[in-house]
C-alpha cells in the first residue's frame, strides 16, 4: 500500500488519475482507517490531501464562504464567524463523533464516504453549497445533491477529488438548522437527519427555502416539495402540516436496526418541521 | 514498498522511525516507540483509549496513520507526569478512586487534560459531553466526572 501527501491539487489529481488498482483519498481518515482494519478496503494507493492548501482553508469568496473539503469539525466549530451565518451546517458537522473524532473529521469525507446517514450533508444540501471538484480536466462545481449518487457511489469520475465547498451569499434574514435523531444524546449515526435553509421577508414570511432530509432514502434527498410548502407562509400550523407531509411524502427509507420505514417516515416529518422552525426563529432575529 | 521514514515530536523529544503506510499512530507509539500508555480497545474510534494530543488537537491515535507524522507533535499519557510529580488530574482520579482496571485512564486523562486547557470552568454537563468519545466500563462515569470537575477547582484556585 502506498502513500502520498501531495501539497497541490494537481498532484494529487495525477496520482489518483495515473494509478493502477483501488485509490483511496485520506482526509480526516475517520471513516477510511476504519474501513481498512476492518478489511473491508485495502486500497494501493492512499492520497492524503491535508498538505493541500486549498483543502485546509476556510475564505470568504464573492460574499459566501468555501470550506476546504479537509477542514475539521473542531476548526469549523472554532472560526469566529461560520457559527453565525451558517449554524445549521457547523452543528451538523459537530455532531459527528466524539470530541477525538472532530479533532480529524471533515465535510470532504464526510460526503465522499458516500453515507445516505452522513450528518453533515442534508445541511449542506440545504445551505445550497456546492462542491468544487479538482480533476483531470481542470475543476468544476457541482451542487451537493448531485455529488452521491447511492450508498458508496459518488458521481466523481478517475482521478476526481472534491477539494473545497462554496457557500452561497446570504440574504438579509436567513439562517440555516439540523437536526438528527439518535436514540441517546450523543456518539451515534442518524436514524433520520433534517436540514432546513430558509430566508424571511421582513414581515417574516418564508420567501425562499431548501429542505434536506438524510437517511430517509439511497441517498441524501433535496425536497423540493417540502420547500415549496412553507414558502409564501410565515410558518404557521398549515404550512407546518404540509411541511410534513411533504416531507414524509419524500422518503423511501429501509428497515434495519436502527429503525423501521413507519417510524422513520413519521420522524422525517417532526425534524422538518421543528428544523424549519428553529431556522425561521435563527433568520428573524437575523 | 519502501517504509516511510518519520522525524517527529513525542512528548518534547524529537523521535525517527520507520513505518509501514498500514501502521498507525498508535501502532508506532507502541509497537515502536515502546510508548505503552496508550491502549488499542476497539480500534474502530469509538472507545477513546487510545487518545492523544496530535499538533494540539485530542485525536484518537488509532484513527492516524504513522505516515501522516513527518514533523508532528505528539503528547501521550507518558508526557502528562512532570518526573514523579504526577498532574493535577492524575492525583484528584487517585483520589476519587477515578479507576478501576485502568485501560480507559490514559485516555480519559489525555482527553480530560485537552478540556481544562480549552475550558478552567466545565459544568458537568460539558465534561460528559467532552469525555463522550471515551469508553468506562468500570466506574460508571461519576468518579471520573467528579475528578475533572475537582480538578479544574482546584487548577482555577491556583
Amino acid at each position: 500500500m502506498r502513500y502520498e501527501a501531495p501539497d497541490s491539487l494537481e498532484g494529487a489529481v495525477a496520482l489518483l488519475a495515473g494509478a493502477k488498482g483501488e485509490t483511496r483519498v485520506l482526509a480526516g481518515g475517520t471513516d477510511l482507517l476504519v474501513q481498512m482494519r476492518a478489511d473491508i478496503l485495502d486500497p494501493d494507493l492512499i492520497v492524503d490531501i491535508k498538505k493541500i492548501p486549498e483543502t485546509r482553508a476556510i475564505t470568504e469568496e464573492k460574499g459566501g464562504w468555501r470550506i476546504g473539503a479537509a477542514v475539521t469539525g473542531a476548526e469549523l466549530k472554532e472560526h469566529p464567524r461560520l457559527k453565525k451565518v451558517w449554524p445549521g451546517v457547523i452543528e451538523a458537522a459537530n455532531l459527528i463523533g466524539s470530541t477525538q473524532i472532530q479533532g480529524r473529521a471533515t465535510m470532504g469525507g464526510n460526503l465522499c464516504n458516500g453515507s445516505p446517514a452522513a450528518d453533515s450533508v442534508p445541511a449542506l444540501i440545504a445551505a445550497g453549497a456546492l462542491a468544487t471538484l479538482a480533476g483531470p480536466n481542470g475543476k468544476r462545481d457541482l451542487p451537493v445533491e448531485d455529488v452521491m449518487l447511492g450508498p458508496r457511489k459518488l458521481a466523481l469520475q478517475k482521478g476526481e477529488i472534491v477539494a473545497s465547498f462554496l457557500l452561497p451569499p446570504r440574504p438579509p434574514r436567513s439562517s440555516d438548522a439540523y437536526l438528527r435523531f439518535i436514540p441517546r444524546t450523543e456518539m451515534d449515526i442518524a436514524v433520520v437527519g433534517a436540514g432546513v435553509s430558509l430566508t424571511v421577508d421582513s414581515a417574516g414570511a418564508v420567501t425562499a427555502a431548501r429542505v434536506s432530509l438524510g437517511a430517509v432514502a439511497a441517498r441524501v434527498l433535496l425536497v423540493a416539495e417540502a420547500a415549496q410548502a412553507i414558502v409564501g407562509s410565515r410558518l404557521d400550523k398549515p404550512a407546518q402540516d404540509r411541511l410534513e407531509a411533504a416531507a414524509r411524502a419524500a422518503c423511501r427509507p429501509i428497515d434495519d436496526k436502527r429503525g423501521t420505514v413507519e417510524f422513520r417516515i413519521q420522524v422525517a416529518g417532526v425534524l422538518a418541521r421543528r428544523a424549519a422552525l428553529i431556522a425561521l426563529d435563527r433568520a428573524r432575529s437575523n | 514498498m519502501a517504509k516511510h521514514h518519520i522525524a517527529a515530536t513525542v512528548n518534547g523529544d524529537p523521535v525517527e522511525f520507520l513505518c509501514e503506510t498500514e501502521d498507525t499512530l498508535l501502532d508506532v507509539l507502541r509497537d515502536t516507540l515502546n510508548l505503552t500508555g496508550s491502549k488499542e480497545g476497539c480500534a474502530s474510534g469509538d472507545c477513546g483509549a487510545c487518545s492523544v494530543m496530535l499538533d494540539g488537537r485530542l485525536v484518537c491515535s488509532c484513527l492516524v496513520l504513522g505516515a501522516e507524522m513527518n514533523g508532528k507533535k505528539v503528547e501521550t499519557i507518558e508526557g502528562m507526569a512532570t518526573g514523579e510529580q504526577l498532574h493535577p488530574l492524575q492525583q484528584q482520579f487517585l483520589k476519587h478512586a477515578a479507576l478501576q482496571c485502568g485501560i480507559c485512564t490514559p485516555g480519559f486523562l489525555v482527553a480530560a487534560k485537552a478540556l481544562l486547557e480549552r475550558n478552567t470552568h466545565p459544568s458537568e454537563t460539558e465534561v460528559r459531553y467532552w469525555l463522550a468519545g471515551n469508553l468506562c466500563r468500570c466506574t460508571g462515569y461519576d468518579k471520573i466526572v467528579t475528578a475533572v470537575m475537582d480538578t479544574a477547582a482546584a487548577m482555577r484556585k491556583g
